[in-house]
């Protein structure tokens, strides 16, 4: 309880700290950027704003000192995902400019599902965790130098596993868009 | 940091990606949709592991392991839908409806009637 007490004094909602104020800044932004991805008509444009809001996120983890993950979101997402779905907006011959059908008929029912969802899974999480702080303070947790000693000396089998499992996607995906020559048919 | 500031950030995203991949039409605005609900599993497996101090760094490691698979998915996913596109011409979600529920002869009689 006097502990409860202690921290709830030394931290609090009417004094954020820096890393506070920017996270809930560049969160905004972040949020923003996945409504419009969600919301524009403009196909090649959503991927784009992807770009922002996954860039956004390599900005929270930074602020949430796993500089290793940031780097590989911008890496992997931003580097080769985003470039993935332009090229697969392209190769379907998607439209530039504004396409009336970008969205279904369901639309209603998925904006109210959306908020039901976002309602209860805010209340909740607000609700559990009021009075949880993070300590940042002390050396970096999501370091190059950590993340690779924990990486190959506790999770050394399920990285293997993982490797495998992106070499048989990688034959996948080949295996199911090469095309077939007309006799194989 | 205040927990609950990442953990709102996470039911936000996860909320938006939802509303994306049931309202979106275009099959490649759909798996943008899940890459954003990915995501915000990603932010909130980093923050419980940082608030956490775990001596294994599990939910880091975690998150490496998801954005390797979000790419084996997003790799299976687009070959998946140029596949699609190159034999149906389209890449719209509404209009693949082979395995729809067929009404049956009954039905038809009874409207019919």
């Amino acid at each position: 309880m006097t502990l409860a007490a202690t921290t709830a004094a030394a931290h609090g909602f009417l004094s954020p700290t820096g890393v506070e104020v920017a996270f809930v800044l560049v969160g905004l932004a972040t949020l923003g950027a996945a409504l419009v991805t969600v919301t524009t008509r403009q196909l090649v444009h959503a991927a784009l704003w992807l770009v922002v809001a996954l860039g956004g996120l390599a900005v929270e983890y930074l602020l949430l000192t796993a500089e290793f993950i940031a780097w590989v979101q911008v890496l992997i997402y931003v580097g080769s995902v985003v470039v993935l779905l332009l090229f697969g907006l392209m190769l379907t011959k998607a439209p530039i400019g504004r396409s009336p059908d970008a969205d279904s008929g369901n639309r209603p029912v998925a904006l109210a599902v959306a908020l039901a969802a976002a309602a209860a899974l805010v209340w909740v999480v607000v609700d559990a965790f009021r009075t949880t702080w993070i300590d940042l303070d002390g050396p970096a947790q999501g370091s190059t130098d950590v993340i690779g000693q924990i990486l190959f000396r506790h999770w050394v089998l399920p990285f293997e596993a993982l490797s495998v499992l992106l070499l048989a996607a990688l034959v996948g995906a080949i295996v199911l868009s090469r095309k077939k020559k007309e006799d194989e048919r | 940091m205040h927990l609950a500031y990442p953990a709102v950030l996470a039911a936000l995203l996860f909320a938006v990606g939802l509303y994306g991949v049931l309202a979106r039409r275009n099959a490649i605005l759909v798996l943008m949709s899940v890459e954003l609900m990915l995501n915000a599993v990603n932010l909130n497996l980093v923050a419980f592991d940082v608030w956490l101090r775990d001596a294994l760094h599990a939910g880091q490691a975690l998150t490496l392991f998801t954005v390797a698979v979000a790419a084996a998915e997003i790799g299976i996913g687009l070959a998946i839908v140029l596949m699609v596109h190159r034999n149906r011409g389209t890449s719209d979600v509404d209009r693949l409806r082979d395995t729809r529920e067929q009404p049956s002869a009954e039905e038809k009689a009874e409207a019919a009637a």
